[in-house]
């Protein structure tokens, strides 16, 4: 008979796991050469090509704060005041969490499929059997490339998050640009931005990691990879939203 | 005859699954073992523990006369530039060239400039047949030319060994019988030790110079083609018969 160890001794296991593959990974960082051409060629790809989501994402979040957020301040007749409110929570939260949740999905489950091919048809091995480390061929660049990446779309959505709030509050709600600039200056502080950006990259690291544990244990054929693209999405996107909160304590203890 | 890996007591399980349960081989420097067994008996392990890329269990394994049983990843990397690795499948990296490919090893461990590379690659290209394959990708090459890159691949670091996993499956007869032929080649042209597993008789008559029979998790057989062809294991008769020994003609 089979056994398997029960599903909590098994959630130990996998935490060793990405626990490990991080040492690895950081012993690898500062022991060995670094692959730029492999890390800029991540950054085309999990960071450049993640543009449109962002876009997307971002223009239509902070059209919808806006809504929200003047229908819910107009009962204390404070709805002119929306732009502050509406670029601090995209800073602070909104931003941050919303972005890495949907490109941590795009690249989170494109680094599984990719290595997890790889895995399935020995490759990995192949690398090992070659003379190189797969941690530092695979995991390395990718940490590296999305640990920039994710920072610098998650302030290109802020941006974007207001400019689609300033074209809501200016065309729907009759707030002049002026003011809504003014009320956005005044309320949101440098280091809102800061503490924001400061989550993304350890959900860059959380993504990253699980994205490449799961494709380097992937087994079986096509079946494999895609159980474990699945659940890269599923792990990457709780683990986001679980550590937020205590990122979030941290960041506001500081 | 000198030998060049020798098995002693190699056991290996995953999970309740006794793979290998003391596995005793020596190959000598220079010759070829061709390791027969059916599908799942354990043939691909024995080569994966030979250069690390599986732990085992129980057992010491030596490669060039030195105890590599319990080496670590950096003694392993030092092992696999005299022994490498031909995968069942090619195992070539989709996003790189042919060129690329077989380049790899060689650009990974810095051994030589760029020009050096380019000389030995072409060279080993042009001895599996393939050296106007440069620029094409994996994808866009056939089951044969495949495994012919994965032998120019495993053979540009000029090793004292290779380990071929099932060199010749899912081939036609004859791409079969060119990758025999090069298998021949590389151990007259580069004075290999070769180990090739499989479970393909044709392949085993052409190359080995000794066959070892996997069955059971240990060696049932270890003797030349000739011996091999006479014995009276039932097991190792029906498979170069190619009759199930449990069956009765009827």
């Amino acid at each position: 008979m089979n056994w398997r160890p029960p599903k909590l001794l098994r959630g130990f296991e996998y935490l060793g796991g990405i626990t490990l593959l991080a040492r690895d990974t950081a012993r690898v960082a500062f022991v060995t050469r670094w692959e730029w051409p492999d890390v800029l060629y991540q950054m085309d790809l999990l960071g450049v090509q993640s543009f449109t989501i962002v876009l997307i994402t971002a223009v239509f979040i902070g059209m919808v704060l806006v809504l929200q957020t003047a229908y819910a301040l107009e009962a204390f007749g404070a709805k002119l005041y929306v732009g502050g409110v509406v670029a601090l929570s995209m800073a602070r939260e909104l931003g941050p969490v919303l972005i890495s949740l949907m490109v941590g999905g795009r690249v989170g489950a494109g680094i599984t499929a990719e290595i997890g091919s790889m895995q399935v048809t020995e490759q990995i091995d192949a690398l090992r059997a070659l003379g190189a480390n797969p941690v530092r061929k695979l995991v390395l660049p990718r940490l590296v490339a999305f640990m920039f990446a994710l920072p610098a779309l998650v302030l290109l959505a802020d941006l974007l998050g207001m400019f689609g709030g300033f074209i809501i509050s200016a065309f729907s709600l009759q707030i002049s640009g002026r003011f809504y600039l003014t009320q956005v200056f005044k309320l949101l502080q440098f280091s809102d931005i800061l503490s924001g950006l400061g989550k993304t990259v350890f959900f860059a690291i959380f993504i990253t990691l699980i994205g490449c544990y799961n494709g380097m244990h992937a087994k079986g054929g096509a079946d494999g990879v895609g159980r474990a693209t699945t659940d890269t999405v599923v792990i990457s996107s709780i683990v986001i939203l679980i550590s937020d909160f205590f990122l979030t304590k941290l960041f506001l203890a500081l | 005859m000198e030998p060049y890996l020798e098995y002693r007591d190699i056991r290996k399980s995953f999970g309740d699954n006794a793979v290998l349960s003391g596995v005793d081989l020596t190959v000598n420097r220079g010759e070829t073992m061709v390791i027969l067994g059916g599908s799942g008996t354990g043939k691909s392990v024995l080569l994966k523990i030979t250069i690390g890329l599986l732990d085992i269990d129980a057992g010491t394994i030596c490669v060039d006369g030195e105890e590599v049983t319990d080496a670590t990843e950096s003694s392993w990397m030092e092992i696999r530039k005299k022994v490498s690795y031909m995968f069942q499948w090619g195992a070539l990296f989709d996003s790189m060239s042919v060129y690329d490919n077989v380049a790899f090893p060689l650009r990974e461990r810095r051994l030589c400039d760029e020009d050096e590379a380019e000389h030995r690659v072409m060279e080993k290209l042009g001895l599996v047949g393939l050296a106007s394959a440069k620029n094409l990708f994996p994808s866009d090459l056939s089951g044969g030319m495949r495994k012919r890159v994965a032998l120019a691949r495993s053979i540009v670091m000029e090793p004292h060994c290779i380990l071929y996993d099932e060199p010749t499956s899912g081939l036609d007869p004859i791409t079969s019988d060119s990758i025999n032929r090069l298998i021949r080649r590389m151990q007259s042209v580069l004075g290999v030790t070769s180990v090739v597993v499989t479970h393909d008789i044709q392949s085993m008559f052409r190359v080995a110079d000794r066959v070892a029979f996997l069955y059971q998790g240990k060696m049932a057989f270890v003797g030349t083609p000739a011996e091999a062809r006479e014995t009276t294991h039932p097991v190792l008769r029906g498979f170069i018969e190619g009759r199930d020994p449990d069956e009765s003609e009827p």
